[in-house]
């Protein structure tokens, strides 16, 4: 017996790649430019935007038969912000560091088209637990780009992964640099269409179709 | 469709329940928070001195608080340049602007250094950080960065490494004794140069950033310069 019936499962690995928040439905894009300069405020991004959805999505699944249609983006919006404000609360003060480099991205992921997205589309129509599988696997699908793209631009942009150097003192020393664009938004965008590209030349998506 | 009543009661409950949560994490979370901060400003006054964890160590807070209880004494001095009686904790540097604080490295009686809190506008943001200062008042013997919104990569590389070691070994003051502050470069210092001295290389993609740092740094040590002229004056 599987462990989860065939929906559940859809709704976790659908939008890892099928339909895939970022590169499908091109959902999140701001923050996805924002916080992929480097690879650590990329993952450390990822995981609070795993908390943040697959909570969200429970919480107003549950409540999803009582909020009021009239004010329902209101009511969840209350939910998100909530758990944005506790989740940036809890990184300062357990992971300082961290979340001095990201205090800004992590106030945004409020904003993140994504959240309210899926809250909108999915969590108010299902159970909480297929609405909680569904938003770790958007969230899970956009992480994955995310550190994708974050890969590309510290490697090219600062010869770095992680913090770690990767590009060799020697080839500085015969005359390599570091690609300026890679550090700036439009790399973000060249990488991204990239991706997409590559993407759905593997997965055989065709527009007109 | 559900009446205005029940759409007032429900919200006026999600709002109440929402809050509680909130305000019960932001007071349960405050100590653990403020302790941060706290110590974050000690390790960086530590760093700015040249105390450095070794290689593969994280301080833990404890090592800070102890670091800084044996090695640092904080002091306050006036615009004069004199010394007072008060407690640097109780300085707010944004608002007091006539009483300035000085963390001393010290062994026993012997002086290792001066960091000084600076703080000014970068590109997006302010930023907030130590200067240290060698027992000889003109040469930098370390600076840092604690708090700033600069663009990770472009801006925010202030906080790295390379950028902070640059300032190591130069001079605020020319021959003349006059102040003339460290010069955030475009591109990299020409070793050649006789003000090289007073120079360091900027970041590529943020000469805003590497100006407001110069303006700011050259004003914050105008402000202890009577205190740095009796040192160099002996």
């Amino acid at each position: 017996m599987a462990v989860l019936d065939k929906k559940s499962k859809l709704a976790l690995t659908d939008p890892l790649m099928a339909n895939n928040p970022i590169t499908l439905q091109v959902l999140g894009i701001c923050s996805a430019l924002a916080v992929t300069v480097k690879m650590d405020t990329a993952v450390v991004m990822t995981l609070a935007v795993i908390v943040v959805l697959s909570i969200s999505n429970t919480v107003i699944s549950l409540i999803r038969n009582f909020i009021p249609g009239k004010v329902r983006i209101i009511v969840q919006l209350a939910v998100i912000a909530s758990l944005v404000i506790l989740t940036d609360q809890v990184l300062k003060a357990y992971m300082y560091d961290i979340s001095k480099q990201l205090s800004v991205f992590v106030g945004l992921i409020i904003t993140n088209c994504i959240v309210m997205g899926r809250a909108e589309a999915f969590a108010m129509q299902n159970s909480p637990g297929k609405s909680f599988l569904d938003g770790l696997g958007n969230a899970l699908g956009y992480g994955g780009i995310l550190i994708a793209v974050s890969f590309f631009r510290e490697l090219f942009g600062s010869g770095t992964l992680y913090g770690l150097q990767i590009i060799p003192q020697s080839f500085y020393d015969a005359g390599y640099e570091n690609m300026g664009l890679m550090v700036l938004s439009p790399g973000a965008f060249i990488i991204l269409g990239l991706i997409v590209w590559v993407q759905r030349i593997a997965a055989d998506i065709d527009e007109e179709a | 469709m559900r009446s205005n009543t029940y759409t007032l009661v429900f919200t006026s409950i999600v709002t109440v329940v929402l809050g509680f949560f909130l305000a019960l994490a932001a007071d349960a979370l405050k100590e653990q928070q403020e302790l941060n901060i706290e110590n974050d400003i000690k390790k960086n006054i530590l760093l700015s001195l040249g105390f450095k964890p070794d290689e593969d160590v994280i301080w833990t807070a404890s090592d800070i608080q102890n670091l800084f209880q044996k090695n640092v004494e904080g002091m306050v001095i006036d615009a004069q340049g004199q010394k007072t009686d008060l407690d640097p904790k109780s300085i707010d540097t944004e608002k007091n602007i006539n009483h300035l604080p000085i963390y001393v490295k010290k062994t026993g009686n012997d002086v290792g250094g001066y960091a000084i809190p600076i703080a000014g506008k970068g590109l997006w943001s302010t930023l907030y950080g130590y200067f240290a200062i060698e027992p000889d008042g003109k040469t930098v013997k370390g600076i840092t960065f604690y708090k700033h919104g600069e663009t990770p990569g472009l801006g925010g590389e202030i906080d790295k490494e390379w950028f902070q070691q640059n300032f190591v070994g130069k001079t605020f003051v020319d021959q003349q004794d006059n102040l003339v502050g460290i010069k955030v470069l475009r591109g990299k210092v020409d070793m050649g140069n006789p003000n090289a001295v007073h120079q360091v290389d900027g970041i590529s993609g943020a000469t805003i950033t590497g100006k407001g740092l110069e303006k700011f740094l050259l004003d914050d040590l105008a402000k202890y310069e009577p205190f740095f002229k009796q040192i160099r004056n002996g």
